[in-house]
């Protein structure tokens, strides 16, 4: 009844959706898996309005539609399920559950909150959930606000005429076990009035639940598969799967690092809530890659390194010193380079020009007696931008105009002229096009050929498998198991989604 | 996936629009500057007078000119100050309790220590900027350490600078009549006082600042990504509290300014200093957010201000009218200043 036909979609440099074919009967629960990347939000944005396709159509009963925008897709029954919570803390459960449809409870301008509780009890009802309409949203637990947002959506029950579509993206990213299965009989007994489009992680949750799985890889729709035939390796190699070339991830110029000079040692150490007693040695030359689905503390061990986060136990040494104090200031000064994920965000400046950019982290390089010595930064950015190929007019063009290949470059190019030796590197090809990526690839090869110890969180496992030395995997904040990634012996992506999931 | 969708401007309009933006301001003051003689003419043309456009201006002189600069100067210290913190993201309001107290400490060391420039009482300049300096630092302690946004700490300074004026004078009026000081305004070269070519060289300095030191580097980097500046190891506490530290000095700078020019050192020595320079600092194009503009843009911000003052004085408009038009003008500089594309909510 709710049918998507070769929906297209592209970003500047991204072919995010090619040629989707979607559709969902009533009262059906449909699983949506695949990679971080794959195409699964965006594919839900479209479903929701948020986005537009560039191309196909949307159907509901047959009859085309185009949605500007999540309004005008809720007027015809779809609604979305955040994945990041989307209530606002602030208000009480009933005025989120109403947000923006206060009308029906307003009679001469003024609201009749009596008649609004009595409303959202009877929608916590249908989810379960008996607690006070009037509570502040943020003295809920976790689990409690994602059963309101669903009591949230299904307002849509009352306002539409006709059959639901229900998007729930990571619902059970937060929640307990009991919880989890509380949410599943919610959704079962829902089918009657909706059908539901599940997305997770956690392959084993959308195989219990769902009566068919799409698996999406690349943007595309790899597979479709009904839950009697399902089976989690086989979804997972769909997944995953596709042709390793060695050449494109640099393995030919992969060489051993020097074991004898180690850089980071981690000893136990911990963070509460993000990881816990995590131990490992990186070392001149190497290419530590951490693994794991989203939220398993990868990220946080990063950040622990380079000092923007203290950890709550266990001792971490850089150079063989004992790191008593963290702080980012502290962490550039241990010449640690942080290349993070956001670039907008935390790796170039916007309005600010290439070489401005390039020395934000060295100026005390660049100074005399508090004075910048200008020709000498632009020197530097003018040899940077020479030795990595960095696309630029010139010098004092404004890092937001450039591109996202560009970019990533000029930050890299920042902490390796002022000589970092352990570099971090999240998520340092996201986004970017393939000519790119390789381009990235070739830097890290030889940075760690330089003896520069290198901390990485891949973008994709391919990714992982083929640059590292060493690869750990973690899950939910604990070490789950170490491979060693030598050329020629390198292990499958199945050996490490086995550990992840 | 959310971070490949960017601004969607096409790279041809956002190159024209920067453009534009840039040279803005610069055309404005340069069409007002035009404009007001037009009025001159056509109410001298009604009168049935004769009168040459430009030529025969009461506006467009050189006498004008340099009265359009002494009335300016004190408000482009005060603007050069805010504009600062502007680009960190920040804002100041505390410049007219700075000026205030600036300016009356000053005039009672001044006189304490001799009450000429000839004499030890040259002194009562440099404590004049540490007394400014001081009130910057409390401001950036205070908002730093405490975590206070800067508005509220900078505007509750500005009370208790004002207050704190009003104490040491007891609402007495300070005169400073030292010839030497006082030549400040009352020598010329070519045309213009002293204390033009004094305001011109702290614009320079300002300017040196801004565009030459690592401290005016790490302004713009906290203004343009706070983040990313921290995650490049910038001490960004550290230059927070050093931005209002010398947006202090430049109110104090302000303060003798004003001084020089009226020969009074007074609580009221203060007023009107934040709309003015507040207006000319955002009409001169440095953007609210921080990370773009600078001290040039609020010399530009700074003329277009003082120059429809001046202009509508001359052309006769009422007082209250003069206050409204630069009210429309500081919300017309915003909105055309913002690229409403980028910029989702607005608080």
């Amino acid at each position: 009844m709710f049918e998507l036909k070769a929906i297209d979609k592209h970003f500047p440099g991204v072919h995010a959706l090619q040629d989707v074919d979607f559709h969902i009967h009533r009262g059906e629960i449909v699983g949506l898996v695949g990679e971080n990347g794959a195409g699964k939000s965006t594919l839900m944005k479209i479903i929701y309005g948020a986005y537009q396709p560039d191309g196909g159509t949307i159907e509901i009963d047959s009859k085309s539609v185009r949605f500007q925008n999540p309004r005008q897709a809720m007027d015809n029954g779809i609604g979305m399920v955040f994945q990041e919570q989307s209530l606002i803390p602030n208000l009480t459960v009933m005025e989120n559950i109403f947000l923006g449809y206060e009308n029906q409870f307003v009679k001469f301008g003024i609201i009749n909150w009596q008649a609004m509780s009595v409303a959202a009890k009877e929608q916590l009802a249908k989810v379960k959930l008996d607690i006070d309409p009037n509570t502040i949203t943020m003295e809920l637990s976790f689990g409690q606000r994602q059963l309101v947002e669903l009591a949230k959506v299904l307002t849509l029950e009352e306002r539409i005429e006709g059959h639901l579509v229900i998007l729930l993206d990571e619902p059970t990213s937060v929640l307990a076990e009991e919880e989890v299965n509380l949410l599943f009989q919610i959704v079962r007994d829902l089918t009657k009035r909706a059908s539901f489009i599940f997305i997770s992680h956690r392959i084993d949750e959308v195989l219990e639940l769902s009566d068919r799985i799409y698996v999406m890889k690349d943007g595309k729709i790899v597979d479709v598969v009904q839950h009697d035939d399902a089976e989690v390796n086989a979804i997972q190699h769909k997944m995953v799967g596709r042709d390793i070339d060695k050449e494109y991830y640099r393995e030919q110029k992969q060489k051993p690092y020097n074991s004898s000079e180690v850089l980071v040692t981690f000893d136990n150490v911990s963070l509460d809530g993000v990881y816990r007693n995590i131990s490992f040695d990186l070392h001149a030359g190497e290419v530590l890659t951490l693994v794991g689905t989203e939220g398993s503390g990868r990220e946080g061990i990063l950040r622990t390194l380079y000092g923007m986060e203290q950890c709550t136990s266990g001792s971490v040494k850089i150079k063989g010193e004992k790191v008593t104090h963290f702080s980012a200031t502290a962490g550039v000064s241990r010449s640690i380079g942080y290349v993070p994920r956001e670039r907008k965000v935390e790796g170039i400046v916007n309005g600010m020009n290439v070489y401005e950019n390039m020395t934000l982290s060295q100026l005390q390089n660049f100074r005399y007696m508090g004075v910048m010595n200008v020709p000498k930064e632009k020197s530097l950015a003018t040899t940077w931008i020479e030795r990595l190929g960095i696309k630029t007019p010139s010098v004092y063009k404004d890092c937001g105009d450039l591109s996202g290949g560009n970019q990533q470059k000029i930050v890299l190019a920042k902490w390796r002229s002022g000589g970092s030796e352990i570099i971090l590197l999240d998520h340092p090809t996201r986004g970017l096009d393939i000519g790119a990526k390789e381009d990235v690839y070739e830097m890290i090869r030889e940075m760690s050929d330089n003896g520069i110890g290198i901390l990485l969180v891949a973008d994709t496992l391919e990714e992982a498998i083929g640059l590292s030395h060493t690869i750990m995997v973690l899950k939910d904040g604990e070490f789950q198991k170490g491979f060693d990634c030598k050329p020629g012996s390198k292990p499958s992506l199945y050996d490490l989604v086995h550990h992840m999931i | 996936m959310a971070d490949f969708m960017t601004g969607g401007n096409s790279p041809l309009i956002s190159t024209l629009r920067n453009i534009i933006l840039k040279w803005a301001p610069l055309f404005v003051l340069a069409s007002l500057v035009l404009l007001f003689p037009i009025f001159e003419w056509l109410e001298d043309f009604q009168r049935g007078k004769d009168h040459i456009y430009l030529i025969d201006s009461r506006f467009f002189s050189i006498r004008n000119a340099s009265r359009i600069a002494v009335a300016a100067t004190p408000g482009l210290m005060v603007a050069i100050g805010v504009t600062f913190i502007i680009i960190m993201g920040s804002i100041d309001l505390s410049m007219e309790g700075t000026v205030s107290v600036s300016a009356v400490i000053f005039a009672f060391v001044f006189i304490a220590l001799g009450g000429t420039l000839a004499s030890w009482a040259w002194l009562a300049i440099p404590v004049a900027l540490v007394v400014g300096g001081i009130m910057g630092f409390i401001n950036g302690v205070i908002h730093v350490m405490f975590r206070v946004p800067s508005f509220m700490v900078s505007l509750a300074m500005g009370f208790v600078g004002t207050g704190f004026a009003l104490v040491l004078t007891g609402g007495d009026r300070i005169r400073v009549e030292d010839e030497l000081f006082r030549s400040l305004l009352t020598v010329r070269w070519l045309n213009f006082p002293i204390m033009c070519y004094v305001a011109l060289l702290a614009l320079l300095v300002a300017w040196f600042i801004q565009s030459r030191t690592t401290l005016g580097r790490n302004f713009y980097a906290v203004g343009g990504g706070e983040e990313l500046a921290i995650a490049s190891g910038l001490n960004v506490s550290r230059v927070r509290i050093m931005g209002f530290t010398l947006a202090g000095i430049f109110f104090a700078l302000g303060a003798l300014m004003a001084v020089g020019r009226i020969g009074i050192a007074e609580t009221a020595t203060g007023n009107n200093f934040m709309f003015i320079s507040i207006t000319a600092v955002v009409v001169g194009g440095t953007a609210l957010w921080g990370g773009i503009g600078g001290v040039l843009n609020t010399l530009v911000g700074v003329l277009i201000v003082n120059v429809i003052n001046n202009g509508m004085v001359v052309i006769g408009l009422p007082n209250w009218l003069q206050d409204g038009v630069l009210g429309v003008l500081v919300i017309t500089a915003v909105v055309l200043s913002t690229n409403r594309k980028t910029i989702s909510f607005v608080k």
